[in-house]
């Protein structure tokens, strides 16, 4: 794997090279790069994507593959599995959209308004990412057990935030609220103000403003915090071993289900879950990002 | 549609953007408000849009308080410096949105825009994004989505100001053009006076929030009403002279000015534009010249039509501009150290006032 790395990259310290595009640029006319130029940083992305994410996750498939498809099957297709699956893309789908729509509102108001507290709030917005999550996990579950602060007054009306779908959903919601504001934020920021006065003065109403010149350049920033707030949810354990109860068919989410496979020793089992899990999650990111680069296209 | 502005104050913060501006635009005509940044010209142009509501001080459409109503609701057309088009829309959508918002149907939204992209002579273009435009054509863009809603004024801030020298006169020229056949009432913004003359009927010169002479181009420019003025078209030499006995001194040569009889000598400023002063070659004449200043050349440029001659007074070092027709000019042998003689045709005199402040 790391013969193949520098085996591709276009030797960046040689002189031969260097010398050679100097004398005679190819056809194209290229400016010459003031930062160090493809050469140097392909290889190092190279390097970094294929040690650090490709070479992991082939082992894992590796591995995987050694049971053949019918043990694969038989491994990973169980029913407890395909609930686990279920709850696992149904909490983080319905957080990354609460996620998502909750973070534009965040970042509206961070950009667009300035009050006292407002950086305050700004820094807030990030502790989600430094916390521990299984410390989320368990205030959450503490303040929403039927004892709870919460929980005492919630239990009642029927609203189980402990041990319950919701709670993945909350702590998922709070993982993942970073990502989506962070990344709406900037593009708000640089908003041409100007756009929003001209659909005045053409006689928008506020919401044909919002709807038909302001939406649309945000939108692919939105899809994108979409992706990111998903893609956190999908692989968040920490803070959701601690809320959901774990339950079996009802709670237990993917990454719950194979750490307790792991803890059986059943090794082959917990990986063909994991290849599984992590086949759905590329492929439903694969689609997210090719919609939003379409999105982007169009806010040319 | 005329407007009348009465005693519009602005402030933000405890900067005063407009101090008691009034003022009116003639049904039809095209005004330019002229001025530095920061004089107030853009806050009073966005205070008849309806995007800014002035503190005190009303303004009347053809009669009628408008001071109130939402810019939504006002029916002028806008066109922003920078062009505000929207980006995610194609050329032709960007002039249709006002018709859209308006829920007008489909075929008379195509038969209109269709209709402004040939005025602004982008047929054809409609599909494009903005992006895919040059500046000249965004800025036809932005006029054409302005005018698609058929507004009673025409407001424009700063034009041409992010357009190259010369698409900035062709479009000015084509704009005045546009104006004349369509007759609408017209007001636009600009720090060039040249760009102010050239185009409006009417010029209003603003500083710190405050009209400092509003008349023809003629008028501002041959009768400049304050140093302000004269100051901001710019091109003029400056003297720190003084007056006495109905007489102003430039440079020790004595000039009318009635105005001041008195014997007590007052400091003033005396103006005087390159083209105002006449220069004749010292070895030319036998005799210098009556009430002319003897100086040498220091600097000989030509720009057009004319030549722009730099010279110094003799025992002075200050820089007089003088500008001599270039057929004349081609004549005389001007260099560096030639020796000529500087007669003054017209000045203007200025006391400084206590509210002179540049």
């Amino acid at each position: 794997m790391i013969a193949f790395a520098i085996d591709s990259s276009p030797l960046p310290g040689s002189t031969t090279e260097v010398s050679r595009s100097r004398r005679c640029p190819r056809g194209r006319r290229r400016r010459p790069a003031v930062l160090p130029g493809f050469g140097v940083s392909a290889a190092i992305t190279s390097i970094v994507v294929f040690s650090l994410i490709v070479f992991p996750l082939a082992v894992l498939v590796l591995r995987a593959a050694s049971l053949g498809p019918g043990g694969f099957l038989a491994a990973a297709w169980t029913p407890r599995a395909r609930a686990a699956y279920a709850v696992s893309l149904g909490a983080s789908l319905i957080a990354a959209v609460l996620s998502s729509a909750l973070g534009l509102v965040v970042a509206w108001v961070l950009a667009r308004f300035r009050f006292p507290g407002r950086r305050l709030l700004d820094a807030l917005v990030d502790v989600p990412l430094a916390l521990p999550t299984a410390v989320a996990g368990l205030v959450y579950s503490t303040l929403y057990v039927p004892k709870g602060w919460l929980g005492q007054w919630l239990v009642p009306l029927g609203i189980k935030g402990a041990y319950s779908f919701l709670g993945i959903v909350l702590v998922l919601v709070f993982v993942s609220l970073p990502f989506a504001v962070r990344v709406v934020q900037p593009v708000i920021e640089s908003l041409d103000r100007d756009t929003e006065e001209a659909a005045r003065i053409l006689g928008a109403s506020r919401l044909q403003t919002f709807l038909r010149v302001v939406l649309p350049g945000i939108l692919p920033a939105f899809v994108t915090g979409f992706a990111l707030s998903l893609a956190r949810a999908l692989g968040e354990y920490g803070s959701v071993v601690f809320i959901s109860g774990n339950m079996p068919f009802k709670t237990e989410i993917a990454p719950v289900l194979i750490v307790s496979r792991l803890e059986e020793f059943a090794y082959a089992e917990a990986t063909t879950v994991a290849v599984l899990l992590l086949a759905m999650s590329l492929a439903l990111l694969v689609v997210v990002n090719t919609l939003q680069q379409r999105l982007a296209r169009n806010a040319q | 549609m005329s407007i009348h502005i009465r005693n519009v104050t602005k402030h933000f913060g405890t900067f005063a953007a407009l101090d008691d501006v009034s003022l009116d635009v003639a049904d039809g005509s095209l005004l330019a408000l002229l001025g530095p940044s920061g004089s107030g010209k853009t806050t009073l142009l966005r205070i008849i849009a309806g995007l800014e509501h002035p503190d005190s001080g009303s303004i009347e459409e053809d009669g009628a308080d408008i001071t109130d109503l939402h810019a939504r609701s006002r029916e002028v057309g806008f066109v922003f410096q920078h062009y505000a088009l929207f980006r995610h829309m194609s050329v032709f959508e960007n002039v249709a949105f006002g018709l859209r918002v308006r829920k007008t149907p489909d075929a008379q939204v195509r038969s209109r825009v269709e209709e402004l992209l040939r005025l602004v002579r982008l047929e054809g273009l409609g599909g494009r994004k903005p992006s895919q435009l040059s500046g000249g054509q965004r800025q036809r863009v932005a006029l054409a989505r302005a005018l698609a809603i058929r507004p009673k004024i025409l407001l424009l801030d700063e034009p041409f100001g992010a357009l190259d020298a010369k698409v900035r006169v062709e479009l000015r020229q084509w704009l005045r053009r546009l104006h004349d056949e369509i007759g609408m009432t017209s007001v636009f913004v600009t720090h060039d006076q040249e760009e102010a003359f050239e185009l409006a009927d009417r010029v209003v010169v603003m500083n710190h929030g405050r009209i400092e002479q509003e008349g023809t181009p003629d008028e501002v420019f041959d009768q400049p009403a304050t140093p302000f003025v004269m100051d901001f078209l710019g091109n003029v030499n400056v003297y720190h002279g003084r007056v006495e006995n109905g007489r102003a001194f430039w440079h020790g040569i004595p000039i009318d000015y009635p105005d001041y009889p008195h014997a007590q000598a007052r400091d003033a400023r005396v103006y005087l534009r390159p083209h105002e002063l006449e220069l004749s070659l010292a070895a030319e004449a036998r005799r210098r010249p009556e009430n002319s200043l003897a100086a040498s050349v220091v600097r000989v440029s030509r720009s057009g039509a004319v030549t722009r001659v730099a010279c110094r007074p003799h025992g002075s070092d200050v820089e007089l501009h003088v500008d001599v027709p270039a057929d004349t000019a081609r004549g005389w042998t001007l260099e560096p150290g030639t020796n000529v003689a500087i007669t003054p045709r017209r000045a203007r005199v200025f006391l400084p006032g206590p509210e002179y402040v540049i």
